[in-house]
């Protein structure tokens, strides 16, 4: 059964992006890549990736966009409405398996969402990893999120960002161009490094190829998927990927265990 | 080896390229520099030279009347800037400006149109890796037409 929560805080991050804050009513633990299911009432339910930091137990945080009625109806909610929450659910980024490694982060579009916890781990124990390069697109300079975070992450000395996005006017000074296309400039030992990548599956695909052209071993890479779900328990097929749930065996798979299915159409 | 041959021979766009060949390139080149905010080319104008990007970032633009230009794409170190050089009308199709101080491998294009046609040799040569970044260009270019952040359609 989903908890009541109340809303505590609720940012605008784009035209169609919210990032809400929710006060757990006990200390909520969770995992980088885990999700939860939120609950609208008389709407329904939507599967929405956790996008906090990961060391903090005392807020849940949300970065949700507007596509559909439930979804819509969640960026619409004001601080002390309430929402239904249940989770966490789902398996999650491997950030203690990447201790020693260099780590590649490449998230496109709202993908940025589930990998904040990631950059949030890595750089609380930033002597942990080896380079830790962050890459991000975005369809245009109005789209992009957490940019005052990611403003603030690029002042790092010990931390490579660079965002890209698909078109800008000419007072834009970043990057234009696709994510893939900074893969080949990424400056790390691909024979030591670690990807995390999340986003549109097109994105995924040409990024998949782009870090295997670099020389990442599929082992060595990480995606996150997305299909409908409904349970979030492995009990209803919904959420069916091959032979897996993402519900239950993802959404962050490990590329070698899906390669076969992950280019497959009808799937 | 002299200086300019061993620049362009040390350009990873030129990687195997033999040394006749270098030769032959950098007889038609000349290093040139373009300070910030300055037009490398403008769409429509002839394009009589080729540009290989040493240092620095070229942001390629479409332009419209009464707006501001479009960046389409944004090249780096180690890109060629576009291939209008080489397939008539030898006209350049975007705007290349530098977004900060620019150094650029500048190689005449008629004396190079001229040295592929009687050294076929080098002219596949060239062809091949300007096949091969056009290709890669035109990938990237399907993914932002792609518009895979935008609107799902079911």
């Amino acid at each position: 059964m989903p908890q009541l929560l109340r809303v505590a805080r609720v940012r605008r991050e784009t035209a169609d992006v919210a990032t809400l804050e929710l006060t757990p009513a006990s200390p909520f633990a969770f995992t980088a890549g885990q999700f939860n299911m939120l609950y609208v009432f008389g709407l329904g339910e939507v599967v929405i990736s956790i996008s906090g930091d990961p060391a903090r137990d005392d807020r849940i945080v949300h970065t949700v966009r507007a596509v559909g009625a439930v979804s819509g109806a969640i960026t619409r909610l004001r601080r002390d409405q309430v929402i239904g929450v249940r989770g966490p659910y789902g398996s999650c980024w491997p950030v203690a398996e990447s201790e020693g490694s260099n780590i590649i982060i490449v998230a496109g579009g709202l993908g940025l969402a589930p990998l904040r916890p990631v950059i949030y781990h890595v750089l609380a124990h930033r002597e942990r990893y080896g380079r830790v390069v962050v890459l991000y697109g975005a369809r245009s300079p109005a789209d992009i999120l957490y940019g005052g975070e990611l403003e603030a992450w690029r002042r790092r000395l010990d931390l490579d960002i660079t965002v890209t996005v698909d078109h800008a006017a000419a007072d834009w000074w970043g990057n234009v161009g696709v994510v893939p296309a900074l893969i080949p400039r990424t400056p790390v030992d691909p024979d030591h490094a670690v990807a995390m990548v999340c986003g549109p599956e097109i994105m995924m695909r040409f990024t998949v190829d782009a870090l295997r052209q670099r020389g990442l071993a599929m082992e060595r890479i990480f995606v996150s998927m997305e299909r409908n779900m409904k349970c979030a328990i492995g009990l209803c097929g919904h959420c069916q990927f091959g032979p897996a749930f993402i519900c239950r065996e993802g959404p962050v798979f490990r590329f070698d265990r899906i390669a076969p299915f992950f280019s497959a159409r009808e799937i | 080896m002299q200086g300019l041959e061993r620049i362009v021979l040390e350009q990873p766009f030129f990687a195997g390229l033999g040394p006749e060949f270098g030769a032959a390139i950098s007889g038609c080149a000349r290093n040139l520099r373009f300070a910030a905010g300055a037009y490398l080319f403008r769409e429509g104008e002839p394009a009589n030279e080729f540009y290989l990007l040493r240092q620095g970032l070229v942001a390629l633009e479409l332009h419209s009347p009464g707006q501001q230009p479009i960046v389409v794409a944004t090249l780096h170190e180690g890109d060629v800037l576009d291939g209008s050089w080489l397939v008539p009308p030898y006209r350049w199709t975007f705007d290349a400006r530098a977004s900060e101080l620019v150094r650029v491998l500048g190689v005449d294009a008629r004396c190079l149109r001229d040295k592929c046609e009687a050294d076929h040799d080098l002219g596949y040569e060239l062809m091949k890796r300007f096949a091969g970044a056009m290709g890669e260009r035109l990938r990237a270019t399907h993914l932002q037409v792609a518009d895979v952040y935008g609107p799902r359609r079911s």
